[in-house]
């Protein structure tokens, strides 16, 4: 029956593949002996980085198999909003996308006891809810630094970089946020809250920035030494190297941008039922610890602390996605940190 | 007790019914009031939010580097966020062309510089309420009029508003139920002083006719003045008619003592024995009416003396055996003896001692009378109750009360025992004893001796 069902599931992922054009990082199947149904998750995030959980709710759940699937934050809103490919769980940390999808009416309602537990700001209209709080660092490399002082705040570290130019010309880098969501996300949210982006913006320009898709690879050249300082990058990302010790992580003491994961249910999800008890197990995580780790002390509110400005879930987030705001906010950025 | 006829049914249940019934229209006008005026301000803050949005994305439209530059702000849509989870779509048009935002989010065109208009529609599936706004700029010397629309659903709006219209309802029944219990309690006790007074008259024994006296509220005083006004007149009535059988019984005893002296003398002088017969016949007639008249004066006497009770000091213990002198003769001419009995000294009670003699006196001529000839009346005085009461029991020898039940009813008045036949008697003897016992705050039993003989047993108040 099992084997039926797969192979049925397998011809019609066969069928509707080559309808669109989803660009398909990776894709694993989580499923025990007995599973007779299929979890269809999609998600921005690395599979090594939700695995645990998976096999965590595979466990509880054995009848049920969970497909994961990894795109980039576009491609994610893309998928859910056309339905070619009909998903059960979208996750993804390009909370404004996610917003955006839950606002047109993209998005399941699902309540239960554990998303009632969440607080207002981890949870919007019962269809959006929060289940990691990741804040946005900057990665120092410990060599670079040596002999000019870690810096603590946006303030230092610009007056540390102005006052060397040939030490770290060419040896920033920071997202290029015209491709990533995330990207797009932190730079929006720090220029609503200080001045002091545009000035960042300005000077990282002046010095070459190296622009970036993804946190690995910027965490990939501090470690090696190429960069100097990784600019927005996830701190969780950075703190579970094995390189760790060849970089400091830095969450700015002006303020520092905290990211929350999201997961909603597509309006046209197969499995709506098992989505849901899924998306309990996230919440009910309540961002204990890494999601990869086995750590459960509940770290979702002393994880911020004063200085920390979380993004709040809700229509706030729609106004960047506006296509003559964000065309706007592109070209300032561009002409700041782009040098024709 | 003759049926009262209810036209109008209870007061108490028309004026709950009424009570009720407005208590139930009052608390309904005030959950609809109260609903629609919550529900015109719940809507009047959206409206606000939804005005303060489109103006503040009016005031963040420029002309910049000779371009229409829309730029909405963050706090657009953010404030609408902080109100209610619900979900925003805008437009925003110059020249009624699209620019950005929900291109089917279409209306009709405002005019530039009016205030924000508002309107509910529906956009998406979902009812929306909706502020459009315009304004007009100058671009290379042509007018440009930039139309801003956003539409909020109102979800959150519609759960206020259940909220609101749950806890109304609350307070509309809580609001009933108070006032009837209100009403319920007013009417209670704005009834208690009828029930009252119902209760105080109907309590009465048959011969008070006091006026009836305490506190009534103003609405019943005319009540309870009529009403005493009619005590008045039946009481004066029944005097009168007291008066009256005194009246004729004193005008009748002379004449019939009159006829009878005659009638004696007659007797003496005839000697045809069936004229004799006649009339000794006759004079037994003229003794009975005689006596029945000396019995209804002896009555009224005893009724006006007990109405107007005096307070005098009444030893019994002098009393009695005074009263027993008095019928020892009559006793004597029957061969019959009295024993009197005296148990324990002061006798002292309160009250009028011509009563007291005339009660015993009925009771002993009762006994005289009824007793066989050559026996033996006893007559005992004691104290009962805890010496509460002072007893005198009186018993003879005779056929007794009929039964039981009958003796019951011999103190009312004109009723005589059905084994009285050949004995003198008006029926008024017991009844005279029961109404002095009474007015001295004792009463009359009667009862059967077992092997023959009736007691009467008079109480009277002890001091």
């Amino acid at each position: 029956m099992r084997k039926a069902l797969l192979c049925l599931g397998l011809m019609m992922l066969a069928l509707v593949l080559p309808a669109h054009a989803l660009e398909i990082e990776d894709r694993k199947l989580f499923a025990g002996a007995q599973a007779t149904a299929t979890l269809r998750v999609i998600s921005t995030g690395d599979v090594e980085l939700f695995a645990p959980l998976i096999e965590a709710f595979i466990a509880s759940n054995p009848s049920v198999a969970v497909e994961y699937t990894t795109v980039g934050s576009s491609d994610l809103m893309q998928a859910v909003l056309d339905g070619s490919e009909r998903f059960d769980v979208a996750l993804s940390s390009a909370m404004d996308l996610q917003t955006k999808l839950v606002n047109d009416g993209f998005a399941r309602t699902h309540r239960s006891p554990q998303t009632a537990a969440l607080p207002p700001w981890a949870r919007w209209r019962d269809q959006l809810f929060a289940f990691t709080q990741e804040p946005a660092a900057i990665i120092l490399s410990k060599s670079a630094f040596e002999g000019a002082g870690l810096p603590r705040t946006r303030r230092e570290l610009i007056e540390i970089v102005r006052a060397d130019p040939d030490r770290f010309s060419g040896r920033i880098g920071t997202y290029d946020i015209r491709s990533s969501g995330l990207g797009f996300l932190f730079a929006t949210q720090e220029a609503r809250s200080a001045d002091i982006f545009w000035r960042f913006s300005e000077v990282m320009g002046n010095l070459d920035v190296q622009l970036y898709c993804c946190s690995s690879q910027m965490i990939n050249d501090v470690a090696n030494g190429t960069l100097a300082v990784a600019y927005n990058v996830l701190g969780s990302y950075a703190a579970g190297r094995q390189e760790a010790s060849a970089y400091t992580i830095l969450y700015p003491e002006d303020f520092t941008l905290v990211m929350q994961r999201t997961a909603l249910i597509p309006a046209d999800a197969l499995q709506p039922e098992i989505a849901g008890r899924f998306v309990d197990a996230l919440v009910a995580r309540r961002g204990a610890g890494e999601l990869n780790s086995t750590d459960t002390e509940d770290r979702w509110f002393s994880d911020i602390q004063p200085g920390y400005r979380r993004i709040p879930v809700g229509p706030g987030l729609l106004v960047y996605l506006d296509k003559l705001k964000r065309r706007n906010f592109l070209d300032e950025w561009t002409s700041a940190v782009v040098k024709p | 007790m003759i049926p009262v006829r209810r036209l109008l049914g209870s007061i108490r249940a028309r004026i709950l019914l009424q009570l009720f019934l407005g208590a139930a229209v009052l608390s309904l006008i005030v959950f609809l009031v109260f609903r629609d005026y919550a529900r015109d301000l719940a809507a009047q803050s959206q409206d606000n939010i939804l005005a303060a949005s489109v103006t503040s994305i009016l005031d963040a439209t420029s002309i910049r580097n000779g371009r229409l530059n829309v730029d909405i702000p963050y706090s657009a849509f953010s404030m609408l966020g902080n109100v209610s989870e619900d979900r925003v779509f805008y437009a925003i048009r110059g020249n009624d062309v699209f620019l950005t935002g929900y291109e089917n989010l279409s209306f009709e065109r405002v005019e530039p510089g009016e205030a924000a208009q508002f309107l509910t529609s529906t956009f998406d599936g979902a009812e929306v309420r909706i502020a459009l706004a315009a304004r007009s700029f100058s671009l290379d010397g042509e007018p440009i009029v930039v139309e801003a629309i956003v539409a909020q659903t109102r979800e959150g709006l519609q759960s206020t508003l259940n909220g609101i219209s749950r806890t109304v309802a609350l307070f509309g029944v809580g609001f009933f139920v108070l006032v009837a219990a209100l009403g319920f309690v007013t009417t209670q006790t704005s009834l208690r002083p009828l029930r009252t007074l119902a209760g105080s008259v109907s309590r009465r024994g048959p011969s008070d006719l006091r006026p009836v006296q305490g506190i009534v509220p103003g609405e019943m005083t005319p009540l309870v003045q009529a009403l005493n006004g009619f005590i008045l007149r039946l009481k004066a009535s029944l005097s009168r008619s007291e008066d009256l059988i005194a009246e004729a019984a004193h005008r009748v005893r002379t004449p019939l003592a009159t006829v009878r002296a005659q009638a004696e003398m007659v007797l003496l002088r005839v000697e045809k024995p069936q004229t004799r017969k006649d009339l000794r016949e006759m004079i037994q007639a003229i003794d009975e009416s005689s006596r029945a008249a000396g019995q209804l004066l002896d009555h009224a006497m005893v009724t006006f003396r007990a109405e107007h009770l005096q307070d005098e000091l009444v030893d019994f213990g002098k009393l009695i055996p005074e009263t027993v002198n008095r019928l020892q003769p009559t006793a004597d001419l029957r061969d019959i003896e009295i024993n009197l009995t005296q148990c324990g000294s002061d006798l002292l009670g309160r009250g009028d001692a011509i009563l007291v003699q005339s009660a015993v006196l009925n009771i002993l001529d009762n006994a005289i009378k009824y007793a066989p000839r050559e026996s033996t009346i006893e007559v005992a005085v004691s104290k009962k109750e805890n010496d509460a009461l002072a007893e005198v029991r009186v018993l003879d020898e005779g056929g007794g009360f009929p039964i039981d039940a009958e003796a019951k009813l011999l103190a009312d008045r004109f009723v005589r025992g059905s084994n009285t036949d050949g004995v003198i008697g008006s029926g008024l003897g017991l009844t005279i004893a029961s109404e002095v016992a009474k007015a001295h705050g004792g009463s009359l039993v009667l009862e059967n001796i077992d092997g023959g003989g009736a007691c009467a047993k008079l109480y009277f108040a002890l001091d």
